[in-house]
């Protein structure tokens, strides 16, 4: 290699980029001491309630609750669309299921009721929530068997019709899931319960205490479950598992000529993706206690996907993020007339929040098509070491460029 | 190389041809008229004149009963001396949406209700809060919340609808707040065991069998096709009706459709070729008004009868001519003429089913609130004993929420 | 025990009863109104094909695109001076007809412009990223929900509350239908006749003009090989140009027939379901295959109604998207199979 002199390089780190560097370079352990106090001030949010943050126009507990149930419907999505590349556009029909099979185990007007035989009340929810994952685990095997061998376009729009095909079966098959009437007074977890206060326990919608109302009690619950399903859902991207699902979304006759079985781990995906779907819907039927076709309609799989899209598809940091945008942003205008001084119709841009959400994904597929937090392709099998390593070197390119010449440019190309 | 032009022109030259010819020989017969102006809706058009006219009070076997004596209604403005202080009551029902109409009238006849009130009691001055819930129970869930959570409120005229009412009514029940519907007739909405429920007008499980009885005894149905939308109200109307014209309906012609459906066609049809008597529709306007217009269109001469669902000005607007003769019932009471006048003052609109109930329930609750009750267990003690008449009809509950007698009403368009 | 014992009991009972004698009793009524909503699915569908067989691109906003039509012959019928009322306005032969192809011309100008700013706004820069087609889909799904919900909220501001909004428009009716002549006793309407001959005419011009013009010509090419056709000559843009306009003529052509037959369906979110079965119908014909599109939305428009009179009124939707699935898993080529870069004769 010549050895005349070129200009230096000079690295340009962002913040972002600097805080990614940091936060890949700690040891597990010591990423968890400084994330756990991070989730313990969000699990508090609703608790303090900060008066920027807080919700005018409806319960911010009920909003933080909501955002918890989307979180984990995008993370669900996340697997099928962000990591293996499957535009799934029916993943509200598997959301459908799981609230179904909890109403239609625990509502007094349901035929399947089991309440009234030996379920108790109190342990209902906590029973029919294993069910709902694995009858909306078997609903991702049904559906993705046949359908898994399409391509792109096709998928999505065969998983759309999936969607809509659930729905409509929810409402016209009266006999069972009693149509547009919909399922009442399904179980909730009864637990904290006081004669006096509070008769049906925490979780229930009568407790209105402020600001532990029922909405914080769900978030908090859905806290707990969204850090176990990251856990899992992290490991299996760490495992072979996960690296199959990137082969196939980046380019899948490759991955299948190079041995990858990508059928199967299509399918897997499909199914993990769908029993996440299916335990998001079982929290969304104890907390609304009520089921009906008309909240799964074709609207909503929209919004997840624009959740997914928005935050950084791959990402399942970033899709819980688009999450909390596409929950949190309209409810924050609702009911306010006015923002840092300027008066404005604050229910009225909440109404909007279709054609905002519409023209984010516009210009964003044209713009920053990887999202707000992008899925960095990281060296999966070596992480940590070469993480350090590059680490050291992209920082001190990017403090002192003179002092390093411009062959030792590239030993940081890996990280891209 | 072909030349395109003549060939382009020439299919253009058909196409245009094709179009008018289609149009000329198939609207010979169309009934021509000399050419009337677009622009001038002219009375020519019946429809601008039909309205909806009170007919006869019904009991359960379909017999008629005499209307009811309004003179002794309780008045809103009460004794004019009244004392309460930030004290609400609250309205939830559809505001917007496809079936607005019948929520805004019943937020109307409140309105005048409180509005009376306030200008006779300057010391008691009541706030009526609005809640939109666009007739939907999805979006009545994330309603319900804040209408529980805001203290001001010690009653709620609402819900609307029964769908809305089935899927919210435990959140109020565990808040102990009132609910007290003037329009929600769904008879298993009482069957929950909710001690703070209270409906102000007849149920289908009345209305049901008394229209039944009616068109089979009075007006001679013999066979009646019965379709219902996917609303809980409607599947609610159809098992009553369907079972209380026994023999009379025809199960082959029964059919299902969906809200936000716009064309019936196969129902149409189907309903054709049955040549029943009459058609039931359960349902609300938005879709009732487009079905009977398809069905005036392929020509079915079935009688259309309808229920509360469907019984507003608006079914005649977007229905037109097709409304015409219409029955349409309703456990409503047509608007006495003060009511009916005071009310066009104010609104500027005509009275629609359901006002005067919304008037007469807001003065229960105002009665409650003059006699010095602020919190919600004393107003739905209040209600639970209360015996007085309204406009509409004498109120009195029994311990389930029902009224204790209550009587259907049957309009025809005219 | 008792509960699977139950939930078999109502299964059996609860599900779908098989009701053949409806559909034998009205089976030439059902088959005359299926022709009908068919042409309309078949003009729609020629919009998906088309754009598929160029650019191998479902156009998720086409179905926008056909309700933009709609309310764009409705404008022009508001402009001309009709006003929405109960009943039909009746004015002779001629003056009907000639408002009737004022509507539909006012329609597809709508479509047609909206088809083509589309393309340039969405898809264009898109194209000259580079990007994979998970990237246009989303883009076409947002594309779509924008355009909805410019109609829901927008309109109503710009037009003082005159079109779009919450509620579909009010109907302007023009047209009395009135019975022509009867098939086996079942009746053929003036609206129907008109619809199907308009809707087979249209699509016969298209292919006319696709397999015999020299711009037809360049879109085969391009469908056939972009890389080759624009070595030749061809403009790869505007041929792209002319695909989407082509398919929003049609589609405004389809929004005025549409309306005729279902004249109170003028709502934001009218598009969105009958564009997924023009969809399911272009597949099921043949994806990027003209005949196809003609021949799979006649068949879905008709097993859509007898599926109704077969399992009940409310199964009517589920039939199109079951017929989807199943072409898409048992003959993904469709019908008639041929696509648009096929060299013919």
């Amino acid at each position: 290699m010549s050895t005349e002199t070129t200009a230096p390089t000079v690295l340009k780190l962002g913040v972002g980029d600097k805080l990614r560097l940091w936060w890949d370079a700690l040891a597990r352990p010591t990423q968890w001491l400084v994330g756990v106090p991070f989730i313990v001030l969000i699990a508090l949010l609703p608790v303090i309630r900060p008066p920027l943050l807080t919700t005018v126009g409806t319960d911010f507990g009920s909003v933080l609750a909501q955002f918890g149930m989307y979180a984990l419907l995008a993370i669900g999505l996340n697997v099928v669309v962000g990591q293996t590349g499957l535009l799934d556009l029916g993943y509200v029909g598997f959301y459908a299921i799981g609230a179904y099979t909890v109403a239609l185990l625990t509502s007094p007007v349901s035929p399947w009721n089991l309440t009234d035989d030996w379920l108790s009340q109190d342990w209902a929810w906590l029973f029919a929530l294993p069910i709902a994952i694995a009858i909306t685990a078997i609903a991702g095997l049904i559906l993705g068997t046949p359908t898994l061998r399409l391509r792109g376009d096709y998928l999505a729009i065969v998983t759309l019709g999936f969607g809509e095909i659930v729905r409509l079966l929810a409402d016209n098959l009266t006999n069972i899931t009693r149509g547009g009437q919909g399922l009442t007074q399904v179980a909730y977890p009864i637990v904290g319960v006081d004669p006096e206060t509070k008769p049906t326990g925490v979780f229930s919608a009568g407790n209105t205490d402020s600001p532990l109302n029922s909405g914080t009690w769900w978030f908090w619950l859905s806290i707990v479950l969204i850090i176990i399903v990251l856990l899992i859902v992290g490991n299996l991207e760490r495992s072979r598992v996960g690296r199959a699902w990137v082969a196939i979304r980046e380019d899948e006759d490759a991955a299948e000529i190079m041995g990858v079985p990508t059928f199967k781990f299509k399918l897997w995906a499909f199914i993990i993706g769908a029993s996440i779907g299916g335990l998001s819907g079982a929290l969304y039927a104890g907390q609304v206690q009520f089921v009906q076709p008309g909240t799964f309609n074709v609207i909503n799989s929209m919004l997840f996907l624009c959740a997914v899209v928005l935050g950084g598809q791959g990402n399942k940091l970033g899709v819980i993020l688009g999450a909390f945008i596409i929950v949190y942003l309209p409810n924050f205008f609702l009911g306010r007339t006015e923002l840092l001084g300027i008066p404005i119709n604050g229910d009225d841009i909440a109404d909007y929040k279709y054609l905002f959400f519409g023209i984010a994904l516009v210009v964003l597929m044209i713009f920053r098509p990887q999202g707000l937090l992008p899925a960095r392709q990281k060296l999966l099998a070596y992480g940590r070491p070469i993480y350090v390593a590059t680490r050291k070197a992209a920082l001190a390119l990017s403090r002192k460029p003179a002092a390093v010449p411009a062959a030792t440019a590239d030993t940081e190309g890996g990280a891209r | 190389m072909r030349s395109s032009t003549p060939k382009m022109a020439g299919t253009a030259l058909v196409l245009v041809a094709g179009l008018l010819l289609a149009g000329c020989s198939s609207k010979d017969d169309s009934g021509d008229t000399p050419s009337s102006t677009p622009g001038s809706s002219e009375s020519a058009a019946a429809s601008g004149d039909l309205t909806i006219q009170p007919l006869v009070q019904i009991d359960k076997d379909g017999k008629e009963v005499a209307a009811a004596d309004t003179s002794n209604a309780a008045d809103p403005a009460g004794d004019g001396k009244a004392k309460c202080d930030g004290v609400s009551i609250a309205m939830a029902g559809a505001l917007t949406g496809p079936n607005a109409a019948l929520g805004i009238n019943i937020l109307n006849g409140a309105k005048l209700a409180v509005d009376a009130h306030n200008a006779a009691n300057a010391d008691c001055q009541v706030t009526v809060k609005e809640f939109d819930t666009e007739g939907d129970p999805q979006k009545a869930t994330q309603v319900a919340p804040s209408i529980v959570g805001d203290k001001s409120v010690i009653g709620l005229l609402g819900p609307a609808f029964s769908g809305e009412t089935a899927a919210v009514g435990p959140v109020f029940s565990q808040a102990n707040l009132l609910s007290l519907t003037a329009s929600a007739t769904n008879p298993d909405l009482v069957k929950n065991g909710w001690t703070n429920f209270y409906r102000g007008l007849a149920n289908d499980a009345v209305q049901g069998p008394s229209v039944a009885a009616y068109l089979v005894n009075t007006l001679k149905f013999a066979k009646v096709c019965v379709v219902q939308d996917d609303s809980d109200y409607g599947i609610g109307l159809a098992k009553e009706i369907t079972s209380g014209l026994g023999a009379a309906a025809d199960a082959s012609c029964a059919a299902k459709v969906k809200t936000g459906d716009k064309d019936f066609s196969a129902t149409v049809q189907i309903i054709k070729g049955a040549s029943a008597d009459a058609v039931f529709y359960a349902g609300y306007y938005a879709e009732g008004a487009p079905f009977a217009a398809q069905l005036k269109e392929a020509g079915v001469t079935a009688a259309f009868v309808s229920a509360d669902g469907t019984n507003d000005p608006q079914f005649v607007k977007q229905a037109g001519s097709a409304a015409k003769d219409a029955y349409l019932s309703c456990p409503c009471g047509p608007a006495p003429e003060k009511f009916a006048a005071d009310y066009k003052a104010k609104f500027n609109v005509d009275s629609g089913v359901y006002s005067v109930e919304a008037y007469d329930l807001a003065t229960i609750m105002l009665k409650g609130i003059d006699s010095g009750i602020t919190d919600r267990a004393g107003l739905v003690d209040f209600v639970k004993n209360y015996d007085g008449d309204g406009l509409a009809r004498h109120y009195k509950w029994e311990s389930t929420g029902e009224l204790a007698s209550a009587l259907i009403w049957i309009y025809q368009v005219k | 025990m008792s509960a699977v014992m139950s939930a078999g009991q109502v299964l059996a009972d609860g599900v779908i009863d098989f009701n053949v004698q409806s559909l034998v009793d009205n089976f030439w009524a059902l088959t005359i109104d299926g022709l009908t909503y068919g042409s309309i699915y078949a003009l729609v569908a020629v919009g998906y094909t088309l754009v598929y067989g160029v650019l191998r691109l479902i156009n998720f906003a086409h179905s926008e695109i056909f309700m933009l039509g709609m309310f764009g012959q409705y404008a022009v019928l508001m402009l001309l001076g009709f006003t929405p009322r109960g009943d039909a306005y009746t004015q002779g032969t001629v003056l009907t007809v000639v408002y009737l192809l004022l509507a539909m011309i006012g329609g597809m100008i709508v479509s047609g412009g909206a088809a083509v700013g589309l393309e340039r706004v969405a898809y264009r820069p898109l194209r000259k990223r580079g990007a994979p087609s998970l990237v246009f889909l989303i883009t076409a799904i947002g594309a779509s929900f924008v355009i909805q919900e410019f109609v829901h909220f927008i309109l109503p501001k710009l037009t003082g509350e005159k079109l779009g909004g919450v509620n579909a428009q009010q109907p302007i009716r023009l047209v009395v239908p009135s019975v022509q002549f009867n098939i086996f006793g079942a009746e053929v309407t003036n609206v129907e006749i008109v619809i199907v001959l308009a809707a087979i005419l249209l699509a016969v011009a298209t292919e006319r003009f696709v397999s015999l013009t020299k711009f037809g010509r360049g879109i085969r090419a391009v469908a056939q090989d972009p890389v080759t056709a624009t070595l030749m000559g061809v403009s790869r843009e505007r041929v792209i140009m002319l695909t989407f306009l082509i398919g929003g003529l049609l589609a405004g052509a389809a929004a005025m027939l549409y309306t005729l037959r279902v004249p109170s369906g003028i709502i934001y979110s009218g598009g969105f379901i009958l564009g997924i079965k023009a969809f399911s119908a272009a597949v099921l014909g043949g994806i990027g295959n003209l005949r196809g599109a003609l021949l799979g939305g006649l068949l879905l428009g008709v097993m859509e109604l007898y599926g109704q009179a077969l399992f009940g009124t409310e199964w009517r939707d589920v039939v199109a998207f079951v017929v989807l699935i199943l072409v898409l898993m048992i003959r993904p080529t469709g019908i008639l199979g041929e696509s648009l870069g096929r060299a013919r004769a």
